[in-house]
């Protein structure tokens, strides 16, 4: 099950219906109907406060929404189905421990045994191209290492359907290169991936469709060739060309 | 990794309180002696408490505080043989029922330690109260152990007798520490007060400066010791033939030889006091 | 006044002798004031932890209560002990009065809400951090709760220390309800005390010195413990 050369079989569809968030009386996320399920890359695109991180948040039951609700197969999330879920957050926490143990230690929550865990971390590790800082304490290491420690972290799990919050901000060219080699590879592996980002060009270089989401609300989603070239509304044809959206 | 850490704590906590436990489950039967202060800070148990021990195979295990809180502490069940100076307070304790009776010990005498100058004039003097008058007069700065003990209840009973109130006293002149002996004693030549101390804390005592004797050889300062078996009527747990072995031990010719023989730098501390046993 | 020369010459003196009683002394005051710690650890840590991740009514009220009794006196805590475990108090019949045990008690009373308080800010502050985290680990409350404090262990091993500090430097409780019975319950601030009664200032004062000492061996072993896990960082 854990070969890194198998697919993964199914993809467990994450779906939300009818969801809210208001804080304050503003009206946070407004999203009626969204699912996630099929082996593809989605870029989630939008200007700051658009409720991006809140919608993916909220789909892995990060966040509970005020109103609607959130299905994982069919049933509201369960904690034993984080193994099959997987999310990346903006600023992931890494462990006070090494950078083998960190990802050790999250399959061993996902129900691996000691010695399980630490060869499939000691792999997961050679896949991101990290065997040499194994030993590091995590919390040392510099920023595109910590970068990509979290998500062979998040990968080593083969999730079904692997969701990553902004994994390149701040980072620079090189790490973000390693990133998306690193986006490339689970793909290929056969998890579906949706995908946060301010980053036009990396839409466009990874992304499978887009989603353009503008005051809490999905605006537009479309296949990336289409969101680009013949947009259907005015804030995603504003926005694909580079205007400041309000 | 985090469960080896809980097992971990698990059995040192384990083992600790084993030991821990291990200490106090000794093999050796004990009693509890309930006493005071002067007695362990002269130095008196540690010459004394030895030769039972090897004589008897029973270990002493004192708990030296306040005649005060001594009697009540032995009200509490929590000391098998009590040893105190206050003779009243013992007499009462006996007729209460808590103890089965007051056994005349051994005897010493009080004194008034006070600074070379003398403010009050009393150097010299072998009347108490007509001291104690003068220091009251003269203002002259007196620490009082305040502390309900043996020798606290003595000094107030000579100022009664010399007429004076110290209860109304406002910490100018009449000081009260509220503490030992040992710390009073510490107080008052630090403020160059006067002390009413017990001689033998007085000899033993390594903070002396300056300080000497200023009143002695008064009958009224007559300090007796008393030694009393707490009664298993009133309280089930005290291990009256342990506790009533070390009383008779104390009482004998030879317990009473080591009180006299215990002297430091050639003073005796302690007079034996068994056989006038009717005072 | 050359009392603290003299004070170094005892101390020392009693250091190139270190006696048999001096020894029993010593080992008396770290069995009870670690055994205390490790009790007050076992208690006070999940119970800050669990303090800082849950929510109810009266929550706050609770936190204020165990931060204000950080402050409470040992003499107080030696009082309560004593009543709880005197012949004549409920807890009479387990004879542990006068007792190391007894002792061990009462610090661990005393240090218990210092722990506690110090955990509860500590894993307060990294809860914030770790919360989202541990949810996408799928942890459960108590594999939370134990996640949260070995994350904050450095930190925590500090509280324990704080804990330490207090337990092996009071004298009010341990006195009271040990009794400083020589050879069974006397230790280095009971000694201290003793001396200080008989009017042995500089040797109750070397005395300090060594327990000072104590203290700081005993801190810098945990210092140099934590410097070689951190180096590790493999735990």
């Amino acid at each position: 099950m854990l070969d890194r050369t198998s697919q993964i079989a199914a993809v467990t569809p994450v779906c939300g219906r009818a969801l809210q968030i208001t804080r304050a009386g503003r009206v946070l996320l407004d999203v009626s109907d969204i699912e996630f399920g099929e082996r593809s890359v989605t870029a989630i695109v939008g200007p700051n406060g658009a409720g991006k991180s809140m919608l993916i948040k909220t789909l892995c039951g990060l966040m509970r929404p005020d109103r609607g609700n959130v299905t994982w197969n069919g049933r509201p999330p369960a904690r034993s189905d984080y193994r099959r879920l997987g999310m990346l957050l903006q600023h992931p926490v890494l462990l006070r421990r090494s950078a083998l143990a960190n990802v050790a230690y999250a399959l061993k929550c996902a129900g691996h045994d000691r010695s399980r865990a630490e060869r499939l971390a000691l792999a997961a590790l050679e896949h991101a191209g990290l065997s040499h800082i194994a030993a590091t304490s995590a919390r040392r290491l510099s920023g595109g290492e910590k970068q990509r420690l979290a998500m062979a972290r998040a990968m080593a799990m083969r999730p079904e359907i692997l969701f990553l919050d902004e994994p390149t901000a701040s980072l620079d060219p090189a790490s973000t290169l390693r990133i998306e080699e690193m986006i490339d590879k689970a793909r290929e592996e056969g998890t579906s991936i949706v995908l946060v980002t301010h980053d036009m060009a990396q839409a466009r270089r990874l992304a499978d469709t887009v989603m353009l989401m503008h005051r809490g609300g999905i605006v537009e989603h479309a296949p990336t060739q289409r969101f680009f070239d013949a947009p259907a509304t005015d804030e995603a044809r504003a926005f694909a060309a580079g205007e400041i959206l309000i | 990794m985090k469960t080896n850490a809980i097992r971990w704590s698990a059995v040192v906590l384990a083992g600790s309180v084993l030991t821990s436990g291990s200490a106090l489950a000794q093999e050796d039967e004990f009693i509890i002696v309930q006493s005071t202060t002067s007695t362990e800070a002269s130095g008196l148990y540690e010459h004394l408490l030895p030769m039972f021990q090897e004589e008897s195979g029973l270990e002493v295990r004192v708990v030296a505080v306040g005649t005060g809180q001594a009697i009540n502490n032995a009200e509490n069940c929590d000391g098998d043989v009590l040893l105190v100076h206050a003779r009243e307070q013992e007499e009462a304790f006996v007729e209460s029922g808590y103890g089965v009776s007051r056994e005349p010990l051994m005897y010493n005498d009080f004194v008034i330690v006070g600074p070379p100058a003398d403010p009050a004039g009393v150097a010299g003097s072998s009347d108490v109260v007509d001291a104690m008058t003068k220091i009251a007069e003269s203002q002259a700065p007196f620490a009082s152990r305040g502390d309900d003990s043996g020798t606290h209840s003595k000094e107030l009973q000579l100022w009664e007798e010399a007429g004076i109130d110290v209860a109304g006293t406002d910490g100018g002149w009449y000081r009260e520490t509220g503490s030992g002996m040992g710390e009073t004693l510490n107080t008052g030549v630090g403020m160059g007060a006067y002390v009413l101390t017990d001689r033998a804390t007085w000899i033993n005592y390594g903070n002396k400066g300056d300080y000497e004797i200023a009143v002695e050889g008064d009958e009224a300062m007559f300090n007796p010791y008393g030694i009393i078996l707490v009664s298993s009527d009133h309280c089930e747990n005290v291990k009256t033939e342990a506790g009533q072995q070390f009383i008779d031990w104390m009482l004998s010719d030879e317990g009473q030889q080591a009180i006299a023989d215990y002297k430091i730098d050639g003073q005796q501390l302690f007079f034996p006091d068994a056989d006038e046993s009717d005072s | 006044m050359h009392s603290f020369a003299e004070a170094f010459g005892q101390a020392f003196a009693l250091i190139v002798n270190f006696d048999a009683d001096l020894r029993e002394i010593v080992f008396l005051s770290l069995q009870v004031s670690l055994t205390a710690v490790l009790v007050a650890a076992i208690i006070g840590l999940p119970f800050g932890a669990l303090l800082a991740v849950s929510r109810f009514p009266g929550r706050g009220a609770l936190v204020v209560g165990i931060t204000a009794l950080m402050g409470l006196p040992p003499v107080v805590v030696g009082l309560v002990v004593y009543l709880l475990l005197s012949n004549a108090g409920v807890l009479g019949p387990l004879q542990l009065l006068y007792t190391p045990t007894a002792m061990i008690i009462a610090q661990a009373l005393l240090i218990t809400p210092i722990i506690a308080a110090l955990a509860r800010q500590t894993i307060e502050d990294l809860n914030d951090e770790y919360d989202q985290q541990m949810t996408l680990f799928g942890l459960n409350a108590i594999q939370r709760l134990v996640t949260l404090l070995w994350e904050g262990r450095f930190s925590l091993m500090t509280a324990l220390l704080a804990g330490f500090g207090r337990a092996i430097a009071e004298v009010g409780a341990v006195i009271v309800v040990g009794g400083n019975i020589n050879h069974v319950t006397r230790v280095m601030t009971t000694t201290i005390a003793l001396e200080t009664a008989k009017g042995n200032l500089a040797l109750a004062l070397g005395l300090g010195i060594i327990l000072v000492a104590i203290a700081v061996t005993v801190n810098a072993m945990v210092f140099a413990l934590r410097g070689t896990a951190e180096r590790a960082a493999y735990a």
